[in-house]
This record gives structure tokens, C-alpha cells and sequence, in this order.
């Protein structure tokens, strides 16, 4: 068994006097497709940011390829976090770049490739999210919700990534949208070999594409399992977020039967 | 962990290129020139291709053979299926619609000038046009004084006059001390000593004061009127206000361009009165003069209309900062670098207004409160 990609051992985070997370465990095998679930402020996005270094927990490590994430000098810092890719909620474009900038930002901050080169692996990188070379053009500001998603997920994949954090991936997308983003996705982690984590609301996004699903709630991950497995546990939480009526419909139509 | 390598074999019907290792960005990053040269040489004449020994490849590291290759797949490739769709989506990413430069107008630098007038003439217009709104909302405000909109003028006037009062204060006495040392430095070598007062006193009042004022306040609350405009358009708060059937112009506007009209004023009555002190105190230490003779004389020489100068001076130099803020404020687009632009064009704007103002008073109240 190789090293997990991704290993959160007794994670503890406190804001003020509210415990958000306590006691917290958590690994994802390489090439998994890990959705985050849980209640609204139970912490998933708070632990994704953990998971960056963007926000660092009370107590506890976490490990991306078995490495911390701290520590070590700015040229390991800057290897390890080359290593994943990050999809915000909102895209978090750059608005004074137009697309191709953005895309290429990344690329030119590594400082080894000519122009040539970095315009050829944008337009591939803008295929790939199936956008047209004509997009590139385009600034942030003139983007719909959805092409902003694939912009922010072509400059994500920049690097050529082995861990992808996707943070609500599909919020403020119309349901055509949110299913060929969903699909692209699946697409291209299958195909680039990706592992990713994703923090959810949308049990459509949950059912089509994750292996596996870790359930955040009172303070720890609830359960950890494929879908199939988690909707048979018995537990307030599970049961109202799973099998509530809406959840159900989703849930058939992707073809996972609820007990 | 492997790096990317390339092995040349020659065969006696042509060359064997095999490369094998992890060709991906990681690997190949640090020595992307290298390994291009290397494959260029690689690919001349009609060498065959095996890639079969190629433990990971990604998109960097396709690309980097791609490109060797000319773009297209060589002849002969031995290569593992899963590695060849990296190679594929490449070929498929090609053969999109080449982005093509829009083509120059042989007219272009006729255009740049033609939209540069257009563009300097609407931004005229806009400006007028919110003066003009101004007016329409004072007018609104006289019939309908239940439509003042007083709670946003008092945290304007905390914000931009209150706020204000600290920083002012501390120039404000810095000038005053300045410009007493060097006046009394000249005028003593005439003997003319008491005549530290009028200097003073008339180039505080009158011209000083005000205009210092305003330079602060523009870069204060002129550049802080700007962002948040600039803000609340960008995340639609604008937009907001205007389907609940608020008028910006009276809500956002009108309350900025009220609140630091009246500000301004005290404000220079403020500044001017530290100044003074700052003056008095330099003077005394430095010509001998006492406080006391310093209160007597002042009302002497700088007759009142001096301060009334000052103080419309004042006013309007404040409504104009607002106005310029406001104007540049509305301006932004949603992005960054539109905000920062904007914010320093209303800052340099404002101040640069502020003085041309300035210059039109000192003509139009040339015959007014100056003694002889």
C-alpha cells in the first residue's frame, strides 16, 4: 500500500469558543475520488482550507503525499503545493488578467518555459476544459458562471497536478451545466490519473462522480465509504441528508438504490 | 524519482529514439531546454519512436514531444495506449480555430485618437451629468424634506469630518510652526519682525488652510468614497439598491457630496485654528513675540472676510472632492485593476480640481479682505 495522498491524523480546529473539528481522521488513497459532505457549518470548507495551508488547524497534522505541508524551505514549500490544484467556489480568477493569462500565470511563475511553449499548453489546457482558443481573450468579467468554473479548472490543471480540491464545484451552476462540469471532471481525473477531494452540497455532483464519500459531522468524519455503504448506516444525520425525498430522486436516477 | 530519458540506438534501417522515465512537468521543468535540443536532434532523418518504456507522461511532457515531433505523429511510434491519448488531446487541442489577431486598421492611430476625444468627452458629460443629479436631489430634498436621507449624512460626517480632525490638527500646526521659522528667519534681517502676523496669519486663513485641508481630505475620504463605490458596483450592491427602488444618486451620492460640503469648512476652521497656534508658537520662540500681542494684531491685519473666503473656499473645494469621487467611483469595472485606477484618477483628479478652484478664487476675490 502506498502512501495516501492526502492523511489528516487528529485534527482539532477551534473558532473562539466553538469547536469545529475534534479528534478528526482522514485519509484518501491515490486515485479516489473523495466527496466531503456534511451539514451547513460543519466544517468542509474550513478543512479544505486546512488542507491547503490555508488555514492552520489548532491541533492535529496533515500530510499530502506524505509530506507536511509546512517546513523544510520555501523551494519544498513551493515543489509540494505544485503538486495539487485548487477549484474556489467562486473561481477566484484574476479579474485584471483576461483568460489565457490566467491560465498561463502559473505556468510563467515556474519561469522555465518560453512564450511559445506556455501559449501552447494554455490552448491545451483550454481544449481540455473544452473551451475555444477564442475564449482566451475574454476578461473574467465577461464570463457565465459556467465558463468561469472550466477557466478556473484549466488554471487549476496548469501544472499538471496530482491532487485536485474542488470547493463546491458545482454551486450557482443551472443543472445542464452542473452535470457536462460534472462529467468533464470525471473525464479528465480518469484520464490524468487524478486524485481528487470535494467538498459537496449536491448529491447529483456526489452520486456521478465520487468513489468514495466522508461524512463530516459532530466534530469527526461520521463515515467514510462508497456511497452505496455510507446510505446504509444509521444515523440522524446520514439518514436526513441521504434520504430525504429529494435525495432519494437524485440518488435513483444515477442508479444507487436507498434502502 | 525517475527523470525523463532518451536513448539514440542506431539500427542499420534507421534510428531507434526510446525514451523512457517519467516525463512530466515536474521532471522536465528544470531542464526544458535541454531536453528539447535533445529531441530535436532525436527527430531528424527517420527515426522510429518507442515510448513504450515511458513510466508517466503528462501534458508538459507530450507537449515537449510534440513539438519535436512538428506537431503531427511520427511515422513509426511504439507507444501504450493510456500514454497516447496525452498525445491525442494535443492533436485535438491543434486543430481548434487558430486565435487570430484582429488585423490593424491602416486608420488605427486616427482611432486611438478619435475614441481617446470620445472618451475624454463622455467622462465630461458624466460629470456634468451627476452635478445635474445633485442639483435634481437638493431640489427633491427642498419639496420633500422626509426624503433627506439624514442618517448617511451623519456617518458621513463622522467618517470624513471627525475622523479627519487628528491628522488635519497635526499637519495643520507642522505648516504653521514651518512657515513661521522661515518668515521669521527673513524677516528679521529687515527689522520687520512684527510682521510675522500678517504673513501668518493672511496665508493660513486665506490660502493655506483650505487647500491643505483638501488635499488631505481627497486622499482620505476621496479615495475611500471611490473604492467603496467602486466595491459595492463590482458585488452588485448598486444594482441592489436600484431594484428596491433606491436612487443611488440620492442615497450614495447625495449624503457624500452634503456630508463633506459641510465638513470641509470646519474642518479648515480646525486646521487654520491649530495652524495659527503652531504660528504663534514658532514666532515666540523665535522673534520674541508674545501670545498676547499675537491675539491683539491678528484681527488687525487679516480683516474677516479672510476667514469667509476661506470658509467657502472650503465648502466648495469639498463638494467638488465628493463630486470627483463620486464621478470616478461609479467608473469602476468589475476588476481589480480598474479599481486601483480609478481610485488613483479620483485622488489626482480631486486634487488637481481643488487647485485649479483655488486659482479661480484668488482671481475672483482679488479686491477682497486684503489691507491698502
Amino acid at each position: 500500500m502506498s502512501t495516501p495522498v492526502i492523511r489528516i491524523q487528529d485534527l482539532a480546529t477551534r473558532f473562539g469558543e466553538v469547536w469545529i473539528h475534534n479528534g478528526l481522521n482522514l485519509e484518501v488513497a491515490r486515485g479516489e475520488l473523495v466527496s466531503l459532505v456534511g451539514g451547513s457549518g460543519s466544517g468542509k470548507t474550513t478543512l479544505l482550507r486546512q488542507v491547503i495551508g490555508l488555514l492552520l488547524p489548532n491541533r492535529g497534522s496533515i500530510e499530502l503525499f506524505g509530506e507536511p505541508l509546512f517546513g523544510g524551505g520555501i523551494a519544498r514549500e513551493r515543489a509540494l503545493r505544485q503538486r495539487f490544484g485548487v477549484l474556489f467556489q467562486h473561481g477566484a480568477l484574476f479579474s485584471a488578467f483576461n483568460v489565457f493569462d490566467n491560465i498561463a500565470f502559473p505556468l510563467r511563475e515556474l519561469k522555465r518555459y518560453d512564450e511559445d511553449a506556455i501559449h501552447d499548453l494554455v490552448m491545451l489546457k483550454l481544449s481540455m476544459v473544452e473551451l475555444l482558443p477564442r475564449h482566451g481573450r475574454l476578461m473574467p468579467a465577461e464570463l457565465s458562471g459556467g465558463m468561469v468554473k472550466r477557466v478556473a479548472l484549466a488554471r487549476a490543471l496548469a501544472l499538471e497536478p496530482e491532487l485536485l480540491l474542488l470547493d463546491e464545484p458545482t454551486a450557482g451552476l443551472d443543472p445542464d451545466r452542473s452535470d457536462s462540469f460534472v462529467r468533464l471532471i470525471r473525464m479528465l481525473s480518469e484520464e490524468l490519473g487524478l486524485t481528487v477531494m470535494l467538498v459537496t452540497h449536491d448529491l447529483d455532483t456526489l452520486a456521478e462522480l465520487s468513489t468514495r464519500v466522508a461524512v463530516l459531522a459532530e466534530q469527526h468524519i461520521l463515515a467514510y465509504g462508497s456511497t452505496d455503504e455510507i446510505m446504509h448506516i444509521d444515523h440522524p444525520f446520514i439518514r436526513n441528508f441521504f434520504l430525504s425525498e429529494r435525495s432519494v430522486r437524485a440518488l435513483q436516477h444515477s442508479g444507487h438504490v436507498p434502502v | 524519482m525517475s527523470v525523463a530519458r532518451i536513448e539514440l540506438i542506431d539500427q542499420k534501417d534507421g534510428r531507434l529514439v526510446r525514451l523512457s522515465g517519467r516525463w512530466t512537468l515536474a521532471t522536465t521543468s528544470l531542464r526544458v531546454a535541454e531536453l528539447a535540443a535533445e529531441l530535436e536532434r532525436s527527430a531528424q532523418g527517420n527515426s522510429t519512436w518507442d515510448c513504450t518504456a515511458l513510466e508517466t507522461i503528462d501534458s508538459a511532457g507530450a507537449m515537449l514531444l510534440w513539438r519535436a515531433w512538428g506537431r503531427a505523429f511520427p511515422q513509426v511510434l511504439l507507444i501504450r495506449p493510456e500514454h497516447r491519448r496525452a498525445f491525442e488531446r494535443i492533436d485535438t487541442a491543434d486543430h481548434e480555430p487558430r486565435l487570430m489577431p484582429p488585423p490593424l486598421s491602416p486608420l488605427h492611430g486616427v482611432m486611438v485618437i478619435g475614441s481617446a476625444s470620445v472618451g475624454a468627452i463622455r467622462h465630461l458629460l458624466d460629470f456634468v451629468a451627476l452635478v445635474g443629479q445633485f442639483g435634481l436631489n437638493l431640489a427633491h430634498v427642498f419639496r420633500f424634506p422626509a426624503d433627506l436621507p439624514q442618517r448617511e449624512i451623519s456617518a458621513n460626517l463622522y467618517k470624513s469630518g471627525v475622523r479627519a480632525m487628528p491628522v488635519t490638527a497635526l499637519v495643520g500646526f507642522l505648516i504653521g510652526v514651518v512657515l513661521s521659522y522661515l518668515s521669521a528667519l527673513q524677516l528679521k534681517q529687515f527689522g520687520a519682525d512684527i510682521f510675522i502676523v500678517n504673513i501668518i496669519g493672511l496665508g493660513l486663513v486665506r490660502e493655506l488652510g483650505p487647500v491643505l485641508v483638501a488635499v488631505l481630505v481627497a486622499g482620505r475620504s476621496g479615495s475611500a468614497m471611490t473604492a467603496q463605490l467602486g466595491v459595492m458596483r463590482v458585488t452588485e450592491e448598486i444594482d441592489a439598491l436600484a431594484t428596491m427602488g433606491v436612487q443611488q444618486g440620492l442615497r450614495l451620492i447625495f449624503p457624500k457630496v452634503v456630508a463633506l460640503t459641510i465638513a470641509m469648512p470646519l474642518l479648515v476652521l480646525w486646521a487654520t485654528s491649530i495652524a495659527l497656534v503652531g504660528g504663534m508658537v514658532s514666532a515666540q520662540l523665535q522673534l520674541d513675540i508674545s501670545y498676547g500681542f499675537f491675539f491683539q494684531t491678528l484681527p488687525r491685519v487679516v480683516p474677516a472676510a479672510n476667514l469667509w473666503i476661506g470658509l467657502a473656499k472650503g465648502a466648495v473645494f469639498g463638494m467638488f472632492v465628493a463630486l470627483v469621487a463620486c464621478h470616478f467611483g461609479l467608473r469602476v469595472r468589475p476588476n481589480t485593476e480598474s479599481l486601483s485606477s480609478n481610485t488613483t484618477a479620483a485622488v489626482v483628479t480631486a486634487i488637481t480640481v481643488v487647485i485649479i478652484l483655488d486659482a479661480i478664487f484668488a482671481i475672483a476675490t482679488r479686491g477682497i479682505g486684503l489691507p491698502g
